[in-house]
């Protein structure tokens, strides 16, 4: 060993053992270092969020060292012709001198926001790859809450963001949101004159804004990341189904040095993309805006991409349903497609384990993941959802798909209105006619083997295509998901009894759920299966071994025997 | 052990703890266990593990390359006043950022996946839930825990300590009350009133009746906004509209409160409070560009497609001795987005 | 990885590269007219224009409620110049919109000619001079204010960086790129289609050059884009299209092949 080598083992050594002595580091390697964490690309998606929310923490401390959160008026006197002696706020010119005079200061902006477009688009994939695959269920139920709160935290949280340098475009969203909230019934004129601190816009919003943006939420979504991971550990990942792969355990790599390095790395791979788009692609070019005034606007004024839901639902919405009675003014065309809805996504997305429980009567502990196609009317409800959530978002953008497109906007909207409705529901069936025919499919492979596409002409002249049976490692994969019935009268312990609401509900649910349904193939039917083509698959395999040792068979030099 | 116990446990092999019948065909299928490791290239082969290592290093050498990148790029990309400069610091220090961080992680991702081994390992999970015996030992502590407070043999502490905690929260709200004033009249009233003469937006100056041509639109101002303390916020209500069409076309209250068809309507829509500033002349339209809400202005500013319900409030003008517009009145109801007690 | 460098050099390069050679508009002189102009004005309008827009330009006959295509008398050369050179009209079908048409039938000359013609009818809004467009010595703040109005009056149809937008009922305001300092005169003070009329009392006409000259940019100046491509100046829109399509893409893409067995 040459002296650096044993120079370096020394250290090491003595690092190691203070290590031990302060915190008991030795007991922290042994229990994780060699920890199991099971592999797949979409478990990557949550680690894309989770390292973009990490690229935002340190971006946007560098951010702050030039931002000045202040809405006091000043004169523009930089080098963009444009505003030179314009009035503008203190933010907005310290944003623009951060852009125009700051070395790396304007790709630092756009790094920071296009890290947070990555972070809110990884959330919800993130989120329909955790739905899609049942992760949410026991004992994960409180880590789905914890990431759907954190999905609207990082909604608001990039909406303050974007508000703060206080250019036209974002102010005119701050616009919005005021009416949002003197839309809210009895106290919403009350609770916008506490939070603007008087009239829109007044200058409180500014550093109030700047306060939640860099402080309130991040510390709260920084504590329920923590809670979530932690909880990740706790339960351990989850796995997909496969040969090898149980409810008991988990198959995979360990954490040191397999998962270091590839989780490690794929840090700077997420990392590497922002900056390449920051590089290349510019974002909120606020100075183009102009600084905010309520009397101008610009045509297409949508919010960032996460909000462009909520936007659209107002859109989509007719105005005749803003009524007064008694002398007050219910601005339900405002409220409905805003609050209401907020509440009604967020309310359905964190109950919904709870919904499925109901439905299944399954309290047991799962950690094999479930394959989408074997959840029929579950991922026909995600893309349910889906759809409803991207039509919202299309019709944010009605005005621009109507000037890139040449279509009247007036029409867009209009069909918008029905589609809203029509799309999703059209969606489920469709999607929910998919699984089951996937499912099928899944069957027949089972069942039957592969096809293998060589066509055999059989004794008594029937033309059959040859299937090769499945090996037990192929068609595991196929038939070891659960098998989920409706609930039955007297059936499983845990369902609520047939005579309650709760048990009629379950009891409707579970046949909604599980009526039409696929079951996995046994061992009985593949027995069965044998039976019926025996003659076939026995041939089948003749060729096999036949063909092993002559190739020439299956061609026109052999005849079949 | 609990039927969900007997349950849990069934399910962690199916197949296996259920019952056979004699004989016969399992219910389900059984795990076959782990497929055979299939080996890469670089576990057999030195040369192919030479190959791999080689390209791990070329990787991270490219990172140092990106890294020095983002220094040269800061220190010799100085900032002179042009914007050229600008975007070729950007362009230059952004793609040294993504060379130096990309190349890292490819390198490090491709060194885990051509080099570290890849045999599968297995780790056993236990069951979140704690046995029968565990829950109630669990039980058995909070119960006597609950014994030793006395909570339950003294329930004027136990009510009076539910009200302490129920009623320790409350204040916090009363904290934010000077956050901002009540609303007042504010959301109901502007600036404008009586002998409020109308001014350019943005640039200022009195408006002659003369000078607003047929078909055309200008953004207005009541004068003296400039000199408030807060001239956006009453921007936020008193910015005005003026159209001049043919005032056969306008009914007889709008011809009243205008003059020879210029008419003065708030521009702030109705909806949501952005300025509905889009005019199509020929249409007579006004159009919001936020949720494309839009108002006939034959009709009085009536709501005709879109989600605002309120028609656009008209603003009373006249001209004076000198031929400049000026208001009769006030707006006669609150202008701007809807509220509760807008009545 | 290389490859997605590769590409988005590639688009710099093509897009660089058709910045600098895009063909640009060419600069009209302004002539005084002669007898001859407008007799020769006469004669082009009456095989062009007067189906539609009636043989003394008075308008043509109203079909269903329909206006063929209305009086043309008081509407000046500068609508002429504007309509005629931009390619609007003669308009080839009725729709909601006249649009622009790249391939312009007449020549400069032609059009000043049925200007020439159409401005003796009824005295109406001229073509700008030169020394009308003239901003080269306006000060930065004048450069700023006329930004600041465009802002006011312009930018709700036509967007904050002049790239368009939509009106009602398949109408736009269309994408200012390329539209000459003298068209975009003419159309603020003759009010083509759904757009106002910005008279030279409402935007005086110093402030106007000062205006499209902001918006004009001939040098490339005055409204820099130094943090990249633009993708259409369109906004958040455009930026949330491209942060899932090459962001998530790009990333989802490394995920898979993370998570790939090596061979």
């Amino acid at each position: 060993m040459s002296t650096i080598d044993k120079t370096v083992n020394q250290a090491a050594g003595g690092v190691a053992n203070f290590a031990d002595d302060t915190v008991g580091a030795s007991k922290v390697v042994n229990g994780f270092a060699r920890k199991i964490f099971p592999d797949h690309w979409s478990f990557m998606l949550g680690e894309i969020t989770l390292y973009s929310f990490v690229i935002l923490l340190l971006t946007g401390t560098f951010l702050t060292f030039f931002f000045e959160p202040s809405a006091a008026e000043t004169t523009y006197q930089g080098n963009y012709i444009p505003l030179v002696g314009q009035h503008v706020s203190e933010a907005y010119d310290s944003a623009l001198r951060l852009s125009f005079d700051i070395r790396g200061g304007l790709l630092m902006r756009q790094v920071h926001h296009w890290a947070a477009l990555v972070f809110v688009a990884a959330t919800v994939v993130h989120m329909a790859r955790v739905f899609f695959t049942g992760a949410f269920r026991k004992p994960r139920e409180i880590n789905w809450v914890i990431g759907v709160a954190l999905a609207m935290l990082a909604v608001f949280e990039g909406f303050t963001g974007y508000s703060l340098p206080d250019d036209l475009l974002s102010g005119t969203g701050i616009r919005i949101a005021q009416a949002i909230i003197l839309a809210v019934p009895v106290v919403g004129s009350y609770i916008s004159f506490f939070l603007f601190g008087g009239e829109f816009p007044g200058v409180d919003f500014i550093p109030r804004f700047y306060t939640i943006h860099i402080l309130l939420l991040p510390a709260i979504m920084l504590a329920l990341i923590a809670v979530h991971l932690m909880l990740v550990v706790v339960h351990k990942h989850t796995q997909y189904p496969g040969p090898g792969r149980t409810e008991d355990n988990v198959v995979g790599f360990p954490l040191f040095p397999v998962y270091m390095a590839k989780a490690g790395g794929f840090f700077f791979i997420v990392f590497g993309v922002i900056a390449l788009l920051a590089s290349l692609v510019q974002i909120n070019a606020i100075w183009a805006y102009g600084a905010y005034d309520p009397s101008p606007v610009t045509a297409g004024s949508q919010p960032d991409w996460y909000m462009g839901w909520l936007d659209g639902a107002v859109r989509l919405m007719p105005g005749w349903f803003e009524f007064t009675l008694w002398g007050f003014t219910f601005s339900m065309n405002i409220f409905i497609p805003t609050t209401v809805v907020i509440i009604f996504a967020l309310g359905s997305a964190m109950l919904y384990p709870w919904i499925e429980q109901a439905a299944t009567g399954d309290r047991r502990e799962h950690h094999l993941l479930d394959r989408p196609r074997n959840q029929p009317t579950r991922t026909g409800l995600g893309v349910m959802a889906l759809t409803f959530y991207i039509i919202l978002w299309i019709s944010g953008g009605n005005d621009i798909v109507a000037h890139m497109m040449s279509l009247s906007i007036n029409d867009i909207t209009r069909s918008l209105r029905v589609l809203v409705f029509l799309l999703p529901a059209l969606a489920f069936v469709i999607t929910k006619r998919i699984c089951l025919g996937l499912q099928r499919k899944d069957r027949e492979k089972a069942l039957h083997g592969r096809e293998t596409g060589r066509i055999v002409r059989l004794p008594h002249g029937e033309f059959i295509e040859v299937h090769a049976p499945l090996s037990d490692l192929e068609r595991w994969t196929l038939v070891q998901h659960d098998t989920l019935r409706p609930m039955e009268i007297e059936d499983r312990v845990d369902a609520g009894r047939p005579d309650t609401i709760y048990g009629k509900v379950q009891r409707r649910l579970s046949k909604f759920y599980f009526e039409d349904r696929v079951e996995p193939v046994t061992p009985a039917e593949l027995e069965a299966s044998h039976h019926d083509h025996h003659g076939e698959l026995e041939q089948a395999h003749a060729d096999e071994i036949d063909r092993a040792s002559n190739p020439a068979i299956g061609t026109s030099q052999t005849t079949h025997g | 052990m609990s039927d969900i116990e007997r349950a849990d446990e069934a399910h962690g092999q199916p197949g296996t703890t259920l019952a056979k019948p004699e004989g016969g065909v399992p219910d389900r299928f059984e795990n076959p266990g782990l497929p055979p490791h299939k080996h890469r290239m670089g576990d057999t082969d030195p040369k192919a593990a030479k190959r791999a290592e080689h390209q791990v290093v070329f990787f991270l050498l490219l990172s140092m390359l990106g890294s020095i990148g983002i220094i040269v790029s800061i220190i010799a990309i100085k900032y002179d006043g042009s914007f050229d400069q600008v975007s070729l610091s950007t362009k230059a220090i952004g793609l040294s950022m993504f060379l130096s961080l990309f190349a890292l992680g490819i390198g490090a991702v491709h060194w885990a996946k051509t080099l570290m081994p890849d045999d599968e390992r297995i780790d056993m999970r236990h069951r979140q839930r704690g046995t029968t015996a565990e829950r109630e030992e669990a039980v058995n502590i909070l119960k006597e825990g609950a014994a030793e407070a006395g909570l339950g043999r003294r329930p004027l502490i136990r009510n009076t300590l539910i009200g302490a905690l129920a009623l320790f929260p409350i204040p916090a709200v009363f904290f934010f009350r000077d956050t901002g004033p009540l609303p007042g009249n504010d959301l109901s009233t502007t600036m404008w009133k009586a002998d409020t003469y109308l001014v350019k937006d943005p640039e200022g100056g009195r408006i002659r009746a003369a000078d607003v041509t047929l078909g055309s639109v200008m953004h207005v101002l009541p004068e003296g906004i400039e000199e408030l303390e807060h001239p956006l916020n009453e921007k936020a209500k008193s910015a005005v509209l003026i159209m001049r069409l043919d005032a056969s076309l306008l009914t007889e209250k709008q011809n009243n409160w205008g003059v020879d068809g210029t008419v003065a309507y708030s521009k702030i829509c109705t909806h949501m409070g952005c300025p509905v500033a889009l005019y199509e002349q020929q249409t007579h339209h006004l159009l919001c560009p936020c949720h494309q809400s839009t108002f006939d202005l034959t009709q009085d500013c009536k709501v005709i497609f879109g989600p605002a319900k309120r028609p656009l409030p008209q603003l009373p003008i006249a001209v004076d001795d000198d031929g400049y517009l000026v208001a009769t009145d006030g707006f006669s109801e609150a202008v701007g987005p809807s509220f509760w007690e807008r009545g | 990885m290389a490859v997605v460098v590769l590409i988005a050099l590639a688009l710099l390069l093509v897009g660089g590269l058709y910045a600098a050679l895009a063909p640009r508009d060419a600069q009209a002189t302004t002539a005084t007219a002669t007898a001859d102009d407008i007799e020769a004005g006469k004669k082009l309008f009456l095989a062009n224009c007067a189906t539609c827009h009636g043989i003394n330009a008075e308008g043509g006959a109203v079909v269903d409620g329909n206006n063929a295509g209305p009086s043309l008398i008081g509407v000046g050369a500068a609508a002429v110049d504007f309509q005629v050179g931009t390619g609007r009209m003669p308009l080839a079908q009725s729709g909601a919109q006249a649009p622009e048409v790249d391939k312009i039938r007449f020549s400069q000359e032609q059009i000043d000619q049925m200007a020439a013609y159409i401005a003796s009818l009824a005295p109406g809004p001229a073509v700008p001079t030169e020394e009308q467009l003239d901003a080269s010595n306006f000060s930065d703040e004048q450069i700023a204010e006329g930004a600041a109005i465009f802002r006011t009056n312009c930018a709700m149809c036509h967007n904050s960086s002049g790239k368009g937008g939509a009106l009602t009922a398949g109408k736009y305001a269309p994408d200012l790129t390329d539209v000459s300092a003298k068209h975009i005169y003419e159309a603020m003070v003759t009010g083509p289609q759904s757009m106002p009329v910005f008279s030279d009392n409402n935007i005086g006409q110093e402030d106007k050059a000062a205006l499209i000259a902001w918006l004009v940019n001939e040098n490339g100046d005055v409204r820099p884009d130094p943090g990249g491509l633009t993708l259409g100046s369109l906004g958040p829109v455009s930026e949330g299209l491209v942060a899932w399509m090459a962001g998530i893409g790009l990333l989802i893409g490394v995920s898979v092949w993370l998570g790939m067995k090596s061979s």
